[in-house]
Parts: structure tokens; sequence; C-alpha cells
């Protein structure tokens, strides 16, 4: 074990020199540029045998994503914000197929208007892609979850492409305490590739992309379903065994101090460790105050995080998204309709937070942590649904 | 938890001074958070950066709104960058600047926080013969803010800069720190 003062996009560079797969087709893009950047510094330097495929468009990447993991190649390739809008039609093609590219995505708004900063629409307007996608808080969960997902990803039960969404600048861009394996650690976990049913298998021929009526779409599309709810099952393990190798053990749904508390916040990626912060905060003045943060989106672990959420009365939950004109956002949306199938009267506010960059600050955070526990006593009737920390004159 | 506010020009190795810092602490067990003003770089425009540093982990990814420090690595920002926003009354203000710190906190229209100047583009000229003044308000900031220890930072200064300037402008960037290190002048 090394212990390194890197950032996230490093981190995932070194994580691919580690990880070596046999092709990266990307393109660059800001906030992800350092990782393509740094690991084409690899190849050049001749560190990995990978074959990189510079392109001239995102779509080209993953259209060649697609072809080498069709031919029987282990794939990654990385990207954010109008890059994977760029990439959309292509998605479908690579989860239809189930082909388990692995992709980092550094989460950053989309245009118009034209921005660089992190905002979590990107990933969202993919959610319904077929891709699995896991969450990090922090550069350490990013280096571990980005080395998980190619078991994940390559796993008999699975064969889905896995995205690893982490927050452009804010984690991406900042140094931070990493602690990295040693290459054979790496490679012993991930293991060999074992290519599926590879299109350069000439003695077993098979056809990718076939014209499917509806005849028999309907079953392609209830078998990838099938494929997608295995996955709660395999990305619990994985990181059960990860946690074996390196000391650091990942669930489905990361839980702060909710043992016993009466209101939460739930938020995805770095907001949900500064929610921590105020969480303690709160605890300090008397008030049981805890943070859940769901690490998989795709598939939706509803069942861990009902669990998770135990005796609370009160949730509020952050999106740093909206679904506009839905009148309630992505990851609200996805717990409101776990608490309803499970006939839960926890009550839920939604807020939609930080678009294109804008700074969460501790007070907004504080603010809307305290109006929940009104809320919950009754004293205050908050808005379902509304932006925080955004000028409403 | 310490805070640290970095302003500078592109160019002026302003991020790297952030991260040297950051990443000496790591030398010793600390946790840390080094990033730039997160927006287009160029050269020569008013850019920040900041560090946090920590015995424990860091959980907030929040702005840095509260500084316990701010280093000013280049004087023509005064009167153009608001260098004393979010400063408290033990808050530490460190600039390159060659004249006293009593005339420049009436310059800086300054309350609150206790000021520090450094000649540190004499100094880096003297040593290094360009005025690139990272290193030395390294030096500077870490004698009124001992963060980090002498020893971790200017073993980082050698293991981020080596191979990326000459063996001898790294020996010259470590005298600097050291001189301007024992050259700050308070009030």
């Amino acid at each position: 074990m090394r212990v390194v003062a890197e950032t996230a996009n490093g981190a995932v560079a070194e994580a691919m020199r580690q990880i070596e797969p046999h092709v990266v087709a990307a393109y660059p893009i800001t906030p992800q540029t350092e990782v393509v950047e740094e690991f084409a510094g690899y190849v050049s330097d001749g560190r990995v045998r990978t074959r990189f495929v510079p392109v001239e468009s995102e779509h080209s990447a993953m259209s060649i994503c697609v072809g080498a993991s069709a031919a029987g190649a282990r794939v990654i390739t990385a990207t954010s914000s109008q890059g994977l809008a760029y990439m959309w039609e292509m998605l479908y093609i690579a989860s239809g197929n189930r082909l388990p590219i692995v992709m980092a995505l550094v989460n950053r708004a989309l245009s118009a208007p034209i921005n660089i900063h992190c905002d979590h629409s990107d990933s969202m307007g993919a959610r319904d892609s077929g891709w699995i996608q896991i969450y990090c808080r922090d550069a350490q969960e990013v280096y571990d979850t980005f080395i998980q997902a190619l078991p994940i990803a390559e796993h008999e039960d699975v064969r889905l492409p896995v995205m690893v969404c982490y927050d452009g600048f804010i984690v991406s861009h900042s140094l931070a305490r990493i602690e990295m394996m040693t290459d054979e650690r790496v490679r012993d976990f991930i293991g060999s590739y074992k290519a599926v049913y590879p299109l350069l298998d000439r003695d077993h021929p098979v056809i990718y992309g076939p014209l499917v009526l509806y005849d028999y779409y309907m079953e392609f599309k209830r078998q990838q379903a099938e494929a997608m709810n295995r996955a709660l099952e395999v990305v619990f393990e994985i990181g059960k065994r990860f946690g074996k190798i390196s000391g650091r053990s990942y669930g489905l749904v990361s839980s702060y101090r909710m043992e016993d508390a009466d209101i939460a916040l739930a938020a995805l990626s770095s907001t949900a460790r500064t929610a921590e912060v105020i969480a303690d905060e709160l605890r300090d003045q008397g008030i049981r105050a805890g943070v859940i943060s769901p690490r998989l989106f795709r598939p939706f672990p509803a069942k861990a995080l009902l669990q998770a959420l135990g005796g609370i009365k009160v949730l509020g939950v952050l999106d740093r998204a909206d679904s506009i004109g839905a009148g309630m956002a992505p990851l609200a949306a996805d717990i409101g309709a776990a608490l309803q199938s499970a006939g839960s009267n926890i009550r839920l506010y939604n807020r939609v937070y930080g678009l294109g960059g804008r700074d969460l600050t501790l007070s907004d955070l504080k603010s809307f942590f305290l109006s929940l526990e009104r809320a919950g006593q009754g004293k205050e009737m908050p808005a379902h649904f509304g932006y925080l920390g955004v000028r409403e004159d | 938890m310490l805070e640290i506010r970095w302003h500078g020009r592109g160019g002026q190795g302003v991020v790297t001074a952030a991260k040297i810092l950051a990443a000496a602490s790591l030398r010793e067990k600390k946790y840390f958070q080094a990033f730039p003003e997160f927006g287009p770089e160029r050269r020569g425009a008013p850019l920040q950066a900041f560090t946090r540093i920590d015995t424990i982990p860091i959980r907030i990814y929040s702005h840095v709104t509260m500084p316990d420090a701010v280093v000013v690595v280049d004087d023509t920002l005064i009167g153009h960058t608001p260098l004393t926003e979010g400063l408290s009354e033990e808050s530490l203000l460190i600039v390159n600047y060659n004249r006293s710190p009593g005339e420049l906190r009436s310059r800086l229209k300054m309350q609150t926080g206790r000021l520090f100047t450094v000649r540190a583009t004499e100094i880096s000229l003297a040593n290094i013969g360009r005025p690139v003044t990272n290193t030395a308000m390294l030096g500077a900031l870490l004698s009124v803010c001992p963060a980090v220890s002498c020893r971790a930072v200017e073993e980082e200064i050698c293991y981020t800069l080596a191979g990326k300037i000459k063996p001898e402008l790294l020996e010259a960037n470590i005298l600097s720190f050291k001189e301007a290190f024992r050259e700050v002048k308070g009030e």
C-alpha cells in the first residue's frame, strides 16, 4: 500500500495504468481532461500496452468502445457533460449489447448557458440508458470504486457497462490523501479478462446488433432489466470483497449516524460528506440528525435505502440536477417511489442545489436541516420541492 | 482545521504552492485538500487557490469563505482583488510587499486580522534570478503560521520541482524559502 497526495482524476489515471485495459478510446473534455492526458502519457511512455485511440468526438469514442468490447477486449473510457451527451446514442448500444465497458464520468453541468462546473445533469440524463451508476463521495472512493467497477461490469450475472461518477473540480481537481494498492493486488482483484461471445472468435460466430422487432425486443429488454437487478447483489459482494484486501468495505448505501436519527439528509457524491459535518453540529445541539448517500444509483438500492432510513420521521433530499417540469428531482423521485411502495410515512422534502457548480454553503445546508427538524415537530410546513441557494428576487 | 487562501496570477506557481503545502502535510500524516479556484485559467489573470489541513479526515467540500490565513503572492493585486474578504480578528494576511505592514494596512483599509509583509520579489530575484515568489511566500507563511514543519515543505518543494527545473534552481528556491521565512515582518 502507498499513501499519496493525488487528485481524483490522477487516481483514475493511475487505476487505469494498474488495470491496463486492452483498449481506451476517449476524447478530452473539462473537467475529465487529466484522466485522458495522464493515461495517454502512460501509453506513450510504454508503461502500459493498452491500445489508446484518440478520437475526434465522444460519439466515436463510445463507438470504438462498443466495437472493441464486442470484439473481446477489456475497455475503459472517460468523459464529462457535453461529451456524455454526445455519446448518448451509443450508450444504449453498449448496454443493449451487454458490453462491460467502464467509464469515469466527471460530473459537469450541461449547456446552455455554457458552464464547466459540477452538477449531475449529465449522468442523470443517462440514468435510464441501462448503465450501472455509482456515485463517489471523495477521491478515495473514486479510486476504490473504479477498480471495483471492472469485476462488477464483467460479472457473468451482470455483463453491463458501469459509470463511475464523481464531482467535477470539487473532487476531480482537489489534491487529497489517497491509499493506493500495489499493481499486483489490483490485478489479482480484477482478474484476467474473460471475453464472452467475442466477435473475433471465428470458430463460434455471433451477431451483435441484429434487427429485433415486436417478436423478441421485449424479451431482450426484460433480460437486460434482470441483469441490472442482479447487479444489486454483485455490487454488494464486490464491495465486501474489496474490503478484505484494502480494509475499506463498500455497500450499496452509505449511512452516517443513522442508527437513532429522527431526521436525515440524502445526497449523492461529495455533498453527502459536507452534510456529515452539519449532522455532527446538530447532534451537539441535541438534534438527532443523520446522512444517507446512495452509492449505487442504478440499479436503485431501494431495500438497502429503506433499511438505512430506519425509524426517521423526516427526510430532506438534495438533488444536484433538476428534472425540469417533473415537480421532483431524480434522487427524490426514486426515494419517494421506494417509500411509497413500502407504505412508509416518512415525509420527504426535496431541494435542487449546486447547479453549475453553485457552492452549497454550510449555512444553507444547516438552515435546510433545521427546517426539517421544525417540520418533524409540526412547527413548520416547508415546501415539498424548491431550489436551495438561489437568488429569488 | 486550517484553511488558507492564496492570491496570485496565472503562471506564478500559486496552485503549485497550495499543493506543495498540502502534500507536505502528508509527510506528517495529516489530511488535506488543495484546489485551484475553479475556472478557466489564463496566464497573468488573477486567480485563487486553497489549502485545507487537518489532523483528521476533511469532509467539507464547500468553498473556503472564512480563511485562517491569506497569502498574496503578487502585490499588483492590491486594490483590484478583495484580498481581505472573510478575514476575522485572528486571521493572518501575508503579502509580498516591499514597504511596511502599517502602510499596507491603510492602503487595504484593513479593519481586522493580523498583517505581515515580506520582500518576496527581491528575495526571489536575488536567489533565483526571476521574480517567481511562490516558494518564498511558502516560507513567509510557515514563519507566522506553522501548519507544517519547514523540513516537510522543503522536502516537498524538492519532490515537486525535481525534474521540472534545474538542480541549481531547486537549491535557489530552497534558499528563497528560507530567507523569506527569516525576513517576514509584522506590525
